[in-house]
């Protein structure tokens, strides 16, 4: 694979971007649904700096992680969809601060 | 035979646990059987027991179980059976029952029947295990559970508050003597390192030399404890208002047996005493001042059950007189010549109340002779006995103890003109009662006579005041033996003369006004005195200054609550530290990431070391 490759800089870079953005999504959003699909930015985000970091080392241990935080993701969107319907059933919105019966 | 000894307490404990759980669903007929019942078994046992032992004449140990272990410290749940324990055992279950018997007449109008019975028997199993136990804790124990009942008995008619307040007053008071005694049996224990008394009896004789200070110390001790107990100078107080309670009880209770426990605690430790001649000085003049001091306030008191009060204490005056002056037998025996004829004077007493509505002043009795034929024979050989007239059996142990104090080294013959002075003066204030209650115009007409158990124990009683006197008490092989007395004739006249000159003195001024004292009465120091004397020589008034009102006052500016305001302020920050915090949690989900954001940056500006 000779020719041009992109420097590890710029894509830890944009992993750093990707992650910062999933965070930012994840602190602001009120909507569940935004914040779950913040939650998965915030893991593909690492997922691509350990891709990039395999790739940099010539090792397949970044790849395995790889798949290692997809199954990850899957089963948590598995869950956290299941709990969208609750929330939405349970308080016909999905505003996740109407949902604060826990407070202190 | 022996063996039955652990019955005896066992009885009247069964019962009162019966009662109790039952709570007064019993009926009054069943009550009255069981908690009579009960105490005429363990009389009937502790016949039997006493026949036995007599027969082996030797002292009988039972153990029944440890108790508790701590270290080289084990009590047991032992009983001691000797000659003195088997004088106090039938005393307590014998004048015990009778005056059982006479309570199931007595009390039979009363709603808590069954609850009077309770406490009564439970009184009578405490005091058993008081004059049973072979340690000093046993004894303790049952010490403090006559205490109990006594409290529980005085206050038994609580509706009305003063009673309650002489309940209280009667506890307190006895367990300032009984404070002292524990502080005694802890120095006795770090001492000797036993508290069975006859080990320890014979540890102290090898350890300790007469008139060491151990020995004088720990006895003193001893002697707060019996001093409360028994009602002597000066914890005296209690007693006159631990009248409050019902009349049986106060002739049990108040008479003859629980205030005699202090007697009986100097005279099991005896061995100790020895050891300590101050001590039984001590004993000697707190007896004869507690005598002629009481003696006093008994002469000029108007409320027949108070007169009885305060005699009481003049008697368990003589008998610790007799103790302190190492006439252990004839104190014994003044204490079951007493518990016979206090406990008929009280049972009389409470003949004349119950037939009398409830009147407790003697001025408003009066030719009672014709109309309580059965109350005035009982107060009169009473008060024949208590005056020690010749042939009765107070007659005895008191000319015993006045001839044994006479023949001590030194202040003998004071003593015994003291205990003179207080003979005539029960002579006088005895025979007092008996002329007013009984002769001269009636003011109240008796509403009913006793019934026949009210009768049979008074009759009993009053033939047990007679010849108590010529009963033969095991003691010799308890007390070291006195030596021989040799009284000349015209001491033992004077003793015997004493009385009968009080007898006269008292017909000449309460019954044939002879001899006239209204002019002695009302002159201004005779006004004083007679105030003085029916206040009690003022012990009242002085404890309430020196003791109650500064305690009162005490927990007045204490009311602030100084020293919890240190623990307030804990639970203060701890509650404001909780409000705060409780802030924090707000339920938000976008809350609790941020706060989790916030954190690991912190943590890894940490670790980096930017902070």
């Amino acid at each position: 694979m000779d020719g041009v490759s992109i420097p590890l800089d710029h894509v830890l870079l944009l992993s750093a971007l990707l992650f910062i953005c999933g965070l930012l999504g994840l602190m602001m959003r009120r909507n569940v649904i935004f914040i779950l699909i913040s939650l998965e930015v915030m893991l593909n985000s690492s997922a691509v700096a350990f891709v990039a970091a395999g790739a940099r080392w010539g090792q397949a241990d970044g790849q395995v992680i790889f798949m290692l935080i997809l199954a990850v993701a899957a089963a948590e969107v598995a869950v956290g969809l299941g709990l969208v319907i609750q929330i939405q059933r349970r308080f016909k919105s999905l505003d996740m601060d109407d949902a604060d019966r826990l407070r202190g | 035979m022996l063996k039955l000894l652990p019955l005896i307490p066992l009885f009247p404990l069964v019962s009162s646990v019966l009662l109790m759980v039952t709570t007064g669903k019993m009926p009054k007929r069943l009550v009255a059987i069981l908690g009579a019942g009960s105490v005429g078994l363990s009389a009937l046992t502790t016949l039997l027991v006493g026949l036995a032992f007599m027969e082996s004449g030797q002292p009988h140990h039972q153990v029944l179980w440890t108790w508790m272990q701590v270290g080289t410290f084990s009590p047991d749940i032992a009983f001691y059976l000797d000659g003195l324990t088997l004088v106090m055992m039938s005393v307590i279950t014998g004048v015990g029952f009778l005056i059982h018997l006479f309570s199931t007449e007595f009390m039979e109008e009363d709603v808590s029947y069954s609850r009077y019975f309770a406490y009564l028997n439970m009184f009578v199993f405490a005091m058993l295990i008081l004059v049973m136990a072979d340690n000093l804790l046993l004894l303790y124990l049952g010490w403090e559970g006559v205490g109990v009942c006594s409290y529980l008995l005085v206050g038994f008619w609580y509706q009305n508050p003063d009673n309650g307040l002489a309940a209280r007053k009667a506890f307190v008071v006895t367990r300032v003597g009984d404070t002292a005694m524990a502080l005694g049996l802890f120095l006795l224990f770090t001492e000797l390192g036993t508290l069975d008394i006859q080990p320890m009896a014979a540890a102290a004789n090898s350890q300790w030399q007469v008139g060491d200070t151990l020995p004088v110390l720990a006895c003193l001790l001893l002697l707060g404890g019996a001093v409360g107990k028994s009602a002597q100078l000066p914890l005296h107080t209690w007693l006159p208002d631990a009248m409050a309670g019902p009349t049986p009880v106060s002739a049990l209770i108040h008479a003859a047996t629980m205030v005699t426990a202090g007697v009986y605690l100097i005279a099991r430790t005896h061995e100790l005493f020895l050891l300590a001649p101050p001590a039984m000085l001590a004993v000697a003049l707190v007896g004869l001042i507690t005598s002629l001091m009481a003696a006093f306030t008994a002469l000029v008191q108007h409320d027949i059950k108070r007169i009885l009060a305060y005699s009481t204490i003049s008697q368990i005056g003589y008998m610790f007189l007799a103790l302190g002056v190492g006439a252990w037998t004839a104190g014994i025996f003044h204490l079951m010549t007493h518990a016979f004829f206090k406990a008929l004077l009280f049972l009389g007493a409470g003949a004349v109340i119950h037939c009398l509505h409830h009147e407790h002043n003697i001025f408003k009795m009066g030719g009672l002779r014709t109309r309580l034929p059965v109350a005035f024979w009982s107060f009169l050989i009473g008060s024949a006995a208590l005056a020690a007239l010749p042939f009765t059996s107070g007659f005895f142990s008191k000319d015993m103890i006045l001839l044994q104090a006479y023949e001590l080294p030194g202040a003998g013959p004071w003593l015994w003109a003291g205990g003179l002075l207080g003979a005539l003066l029960t002579a006088i204030y005895s025979f007092r009662l008996v002329f007013v209650v009984f002769f001269g115009e009636a003011k109240t007409e008796p509403d009913r006579q006793p019934g026949l158990r009210m009768a049979v124990p008074l009759t009993l009683l009053c033939v047990l005041a007679i010849i108590g006197g010529w009963f033969a008490l095991p003691l010799a092989d308890v007390f070291p033996v006195a030596g021989e007395h040799h009284p000349s004739h015209l001491i033992e006249g004077i003793s015997i003369a004493i009385p009968l000159i009080g007898l006269v003195l008292a017909y000449l001024i309460f019954l044939s006004g002879q001899l006239k004292i209204d002019g002695l009465v009302n002159s201004s120091l005779g006004r004083t005195l007679k105030k003085f004397w029916f206040s009690g020589w003022a012990m009242d008034l002085l404890y309430d200054r020196l003791l109650v009102r500064p305690y009162k006052g005490l927990a007045y500016m204490l009311r602030g609550e100084w020293v919890d305001v240190i623990y307030n302020s804990i639970v203060k920050v701890c509650q404001m530290l909780f409000v705060g915090l409780s802030h924090t949690q707000t339920g938000r989900l976008r809350w609790y990431a941020t706060s989790m954001v916030f954190g690991v940056i912190v943590v890894i500006a940490l670790l980096l070391g930017v902070i």
